[in-house]
């Protein structure tokens, strides 16, 4: 991980920070996730930097929004400024964050070579979220979210869902 | 005005598709391929959001995107005619989107430079988007060419039927020639060698002809449309304008 990746947090808002999860991986905060480059307060007001996962993620919007109501639960006002750039990777996911994902039954993304070997059916690297097992293939490119693909295990017969790398 | 019109330019090509990918929405073949097909019109439309929020703040008084995306008329959209082409089936959907998604990402390659910070960053982002959507896409023409005779035979027509709008990626408006003077736009005139070369290499490996038909049909980028676009309007439009100022 480079300067340019790290985020900049104000040590203080973490914990409100850590109260706002991604709506549709619940188990994630946004600070798991990656997707808050800056917070910081500037005369009273926090202000954050927000960046989507992909371009078109629906979550964006009501991160913002719960972003603005746990601030405001504590009696302090938000503004959102969402940035594009630099673009968002898949290695700003924690391992924390990596960690409960595989939990929750989402496999977490591999790196970049191998990520692209099991996309392309080469390589059988995505372990099973349900049984551990590699015996597992890719069902589709696309899942149930723009940021996941769909696999099958092929030894539990168990569909779950992959974190795709993203760089 | 160069500016906006070259923003709508690469927009309208994102949103008129996702658009049209999106009337597949519980009407794909399978429930992966509908799944997928959803999830790159939603790339598309979220690309559209971030290039129509910057081009609302360049026109001021108060406009969004939503007035962007909503309330111009058919006249005012500056998208190629490949993107409006119908569903007419799944090759069709197929080709259509093979064929944009080779020029989409040689696009995206260059105006990752561009001297425009905003536009800069829409591409940066895009380009990890669109090389997904292109694998796609190039997995089932080679998977539809190669596959049985009627699938090979039905994406041998679909090509050779939108064969004839992929010259028109490659004209220049004049707002077009003011972004590239600027170092702000990419010249896709320069980027056509490139392109069918690629288009090319797929079709062949999917063991389909590359057409040689040198007629090709133009107008989008000046506003002139086939007569598809007024429907897709109507429905796109619809909420916008029975219930004005809502949010999408």
């Amino acid at each position: 991980m480079t300067l340019a990746d790290k985020a900049n947090i104000q040590d203080n808002l973490r914990s409100v920070l850590e109260t706002v999860s991604d709506p549709e991986i619940p188990v994630l905060t946004v600070l798991d996730l990656g997707v808050i480059r800056e917070a910081i307060e500037v005369d009273g007001i926090v202000q954050i930097k927000l960046t989507p996962t992909y371009s078109g993620c629906p979550a964006m919007d009501v991160i913002g929004d719960d972003l603005k109501a746990a601030f405001e639960s504590i009696g302090q006002k938000a503004e959102i400024d969402l940035v594009l750039s630099p673009a968002w990777t898949t290695d700003w996911i924690s391992e924390e964050g990596k960690r409960k994902m595989e939990e929750y039954g989402i496999a977490a993304p591999l790196e970049e070579t191998a990520d692209k070997d099991v996309l392309l059916g080469n390589a059988k690297l995505v372990k099973c979220t349900n049984c551990g097992s590699k015996n597992t293939h890719l069902v589709s490119q696309f899942g149930s979210t723009a940021c996941k693909a769909l696999f099958k295990c092929d030894d539990c017969q168990e569909p779950f869902d992959y974190f795709k790398c993203l760089k | 005005m160069d500016l906006y019109n070259y923003i709508l330019g690469i927009a309208d090509n994102s949103l008129i598709l996702g658009q049209r990918l999106g009337e597949l929405c519980g009407h794909g073949p399978n429930l992966e391929t509908d799944i997928a097909i959803t999830n790159i019109s939603l790339d598309l439309i979220g690309q559209t959001r971030s290039y129509y929020q910057y081009a609302a703040k360049l026109v001021g008084e108060g406009k969004t995107e939503d007035d962007v995306a909503f309330l111009r008329l058919e006249r005012e959209y500056r998208n190629v005619l490949l993107v409006e082409q119908p569903n007419t089936n799944f090759g069709y959907v197929m080709a259509r989107q093979f064929l944009f998604d080779v020029y989409h990402l040689i696009l995206m390659e260059k105006l990752q430079y561009s001297e425009d910070q905003n536009l800069m960053a829409v591409a940066k982002k895009g380009i990890k988007e669109v090389s997904y959507h292109k694998r796609f896409s190039s997995d089932w023409i080679k998977r539809l060419g190669d596959g049985t005779a009627e699938s090979h035979g039905k994406i041998q027509e679909a090509i050779d039927d939108l064969w004839r709008f992929t010259d028109e990626l490659f004209q220049l408006t004049d707002s077009d020639k003011a972004m590239v003077e600027l170092g702000v736009g990419v010249d896709v005139s320069e980027l056509k060698a490139e392109y069918y070369t690629q288009v090319s290499q797929i079709l062949e490996e999917a063991t389909l002809t590359v057409p040689e038909s040198k007629y090709f049909t133009k107008g989008g980028k000046e506003g002139i449309h086939t007569e598809h676009m007024g429907f897709i309007l109507s429905e796109l439009q619809y909420m916008q304008r029975t219930f004005p100022n809502m949010k999408w």
